[in-house]
C-alpha cells in the first residue's frame, strides 16, 4: 500500500512496522513529530508499546536501556541538542549492548537557535559507537527502521543503531512511501530474542565496576561487533530486497564505472548530486557519486574501491569539525591515505544550519575543483557570503 | 558471596558486562589511604557516623557501630562528624 508520508511519520511507521515494545521520549523542541505521532499510534491501539514520556533526552535514552536490557525491543526519537543531552546515555547504550533503535532527525546545534538542518548533532556521537545510517528519502528511512533492529539485535552485534534525516528537506517533506506489509515485516523481524537479559530468576550483575584486567577486552569486542554489523547489514538489505524490491547497500554507487570526477556525498545533497551527475553525463562528462548509507561502521573496503581510480574527488560536508575539516572529508581522506592509488580529495563545505544546497551549489562545486590539480586547502567554502 | 569468574581472554567473556563486576569480591576497601578507627571508651553510640558514611560502611553490630573494612574507602567523613572526637585516623601501611 502507498501513502504520502513526512520523513518524521516515516520514522514513526518504521517502529509501528517493527513492533517496536517501548517508546521513550521527551516530546519538546528540538523533537520533531516522530514521537508525537507514536503517541497516537499507541493510543488508538496500533500498536502495542509501552509509551514512556520522561522528562528529558538523557531520561529517554536512560529508559530506553533499561527497557532494552529486559529484552524489550526499543525506539526513541531526538534532535541537535537532544541528542547532545543523550550523549552520556549514548555510550552507556553501547557498553550495555542494548540494540535501541534512534531516529535522529539532523538539526543544527545551537547557540544561535536553530532548528535547520546540518549533521554536527549525529557527527558529534561519532564515536560512542553506534551504528549510524544516513537516508535520502523517506522510503528510505521507513526500510532502514526495520533493517536496523534486524542487525542490531542479531547477537553477534548487539550495538544500538542511529537513523538520520535532514531536518525539513526529509523530516517534513511528504513523499510518497510503499508501506511494507506487516506480514512479511513479522517473517523479516520475528519477535527479539535478547542473549543478554534481566531477569529476576537469574540475577546478575550488569556493568558494574570492572577493572583494567577486563575492561580493555569489551572494548575490543566492541570493535569486531562493529566490523560483523558491516557484513550483516549487507546480508539485512539482501534478505529485505528479496522480501520488499528494495535495497540501499553500505554505499550507493551511480555512474562511477568510467567516472574522472567522483562527488562523495550523503542523506538528501546526495539526491541533489545525483540529478547534477545526470545532467553532466548526458552532456558527455564522465562524472559519478558515491553516497554514503552507512558512516559507522565506516565502509572502508567499498568506498576505497569506488574511488580510487577517479582523477578527483569532491566530499561535499554538511557539517564541520572546528579547527580541522569536514567530517566525511577527514574519513574518506584517511581511507585513502594507505592505498598504492589515492586519487587527489577535496573537502566542501556546503548547507550549514539548512542553508539550501542546490543543484547550482553543487555546480559550483565541481567548477572549482575542475580548476585545481591538488587540495591544497583543507576546507573549501561553497555558498559563503563574503 | 560468589566468586570471581575465572576469565582468561576475551573468548570466554560475555559481550557485555554481565557479572563481570561483582562487589562480593571486588573489594574496594583495598583504594584507602586513611583508616578510620572507632575508640569505644568515647564512643556514646549516637550511629551520627552510620547516618553520615556515604557508602554504607558503618554497620550497627549488638548495637555498636562496627566499620566494614572490606569497602570503607576513608574519606573520613565519619571522623569529622564524630560529636565525641572517638574516630581517630591512622595511615594505612
Amino acid at each position: 500500500m502507498k501513502k504520502v508520508v513526512m520523513g518524521n511519520h516515516a520514522l514513526s511507521y518504521g517502529a509501528m512496522l517493527a513492533r517496536a515494545q517501548v517508546i521513550a521520549a521527551y516530546p519538546i523542541t528540538p523533537q520533531t513529530e516522530v514521537v508525537g505521532f507514536l503517541s497516537e499510534l499507541c493510543a488508538d491501539k496500533l500498536l502495542d508499546a509501552k509509551f514512556i514520556k520522561v522528562e528529558s533526552e538523557h531520561s529517554a535514552m536512560a529508559a530506553s536501556i533499561g527497557a532494552s536490557a529486559v529484552g524489550a525491543r526499543t525506539f526513541t526519537a531526538t534532535s541537535a541538542q537532544g541528542l547532545a543531552l543523550m550523549h552520556e546515555m549514548l555510550h552507556w547504550a553501547v557498553g550495555a549492548r542494548t540494540p535501541v533503535v534512534l531516529g535522529n532527525i539532523n538539526r543544527a546545534m545551537g547557540p544561535p537557535w536553530t532548528i535547520w538542518t546540518d549533521q554536527n548533532d549525529s557527527l558529534s556521537q561519532r564515536d560512542t559507537g553506534l551504528i549510524q545510517y544516513y537516508c535520502e528519502s523517506n522510503q528510505e528511512v521507513l526500510d532502514t527502521v526495520i533493517q536496523a533492529f534486524k542487525v542490531s539485535e542479531n547477537e553477534r552485534v548487539l550495538l544500538p543503531a542511529m537513523i538520520v534525516l535532514d531536518a525539513f528537506v526529509l523530516s517534513h517533506t511528504s513523499e510518497v512511501v510503499d508501506m511494507p506489509d506487516q506480514e512479511l515485516v513479522d517473517k523479516y523481524l520475528p519477535r527479539r530474542k535478547a542473549t543478554y537479559r534481566v531477569d529476576p530468576k537469574d540475577p546478575h550483575s550488569f556493568g558494574n565496576l570492572t577493572g583494567p584486567d577486563r575492561y580493555y577486552e569489551l572494548r575490543y569486542k566492541i570493535e569486531r561487533s562493529m566490523r560483523e554489523a558491516e557484513g550483516l547489514i549487507k546480508e539485512a538489505d539482501e534478505e529485505f530486497d528479496k522480501l520488499f524490491g528494495r535495497k540501499y547497500g553500505l554505499i550507493e554507487t551511480h555512474q562511477i564505472e568510467d567516472a574522472e570526477t567522483i562527488l562523495v556525498a550523503s542523506a538528501t545533497v546526495a539526491g541533489t548530486a545525483r540529478t547534477v551527475v545526470d545532467e553532466l553525463r548526458a552532456k558527455g562528462e564522465k562524472i559519478g557519486l558515491v553516497r554514503v548509507r552507512v558512516f559507522r561502521p565506516f565502509p572502508f573496503q567499498e568506498i576505497r574501491k569506488a574511488i580510487e581510480n577517479a582523477h578527483r574527488v569532491m566530499v561535499i560536508d554538511r557539517n564541520i569539525s572546528f579547527g580541522h575539516s569536514g567530517i566525511f572529508y577527514q574519513e574518506v581522506k584517511a581511507a585513502m591515505y594507505n592505498q598504492p592509488r589515492r586519487p587527489p580529495i577535496f573537502g566542501y563545505i556546503a548547507g550549514l544550519g539548512g542553508r539550501d544546497v542546490t543543484p547550482e551549489t553543487i555546480a559550483e562545486i565541481i567548477e572549482d575543483a575542475g580548476k585545481r590539480d591538488r587540495s591544497e586547502e583543507d576546507i573549501i567554502w561553497i555558498g559563503l557570503k563574503p | 558471596m560468589t566468586e570471581k569468574i575465572d576469565i582468561k581472554g576475551e573468548k570466554d567473556m560475555p559481550a557485555m558486562a554481565m557479572s563481570l563486576g561483582l562487589m562480593d569480591w571486588n573489594k574496594t576497601g583495598s583504594w584507602r589511604n586513611l583508616r578510620p578507627v572507632i575508640d569505644y571508651e568515647k564512643c556514646t553510640r549516637c550511629m551520627i557516623c552510620w547516618k553520615f558514611c556515604p557508602d554504607a560502611c558503618i554497620l550497627i553490630r549488638d548495637e555498636e557501630p562496627v566499620i566494614d573494612y572490606d569497602y570503607c574507602k576513608g574519606c573520613l567523613i565519619c571522623a569529622e562528624e564524630c560529636p565525641r572526637d572517638a574516630i581517630s585516623v591512622v595511615k594505612e601501611e
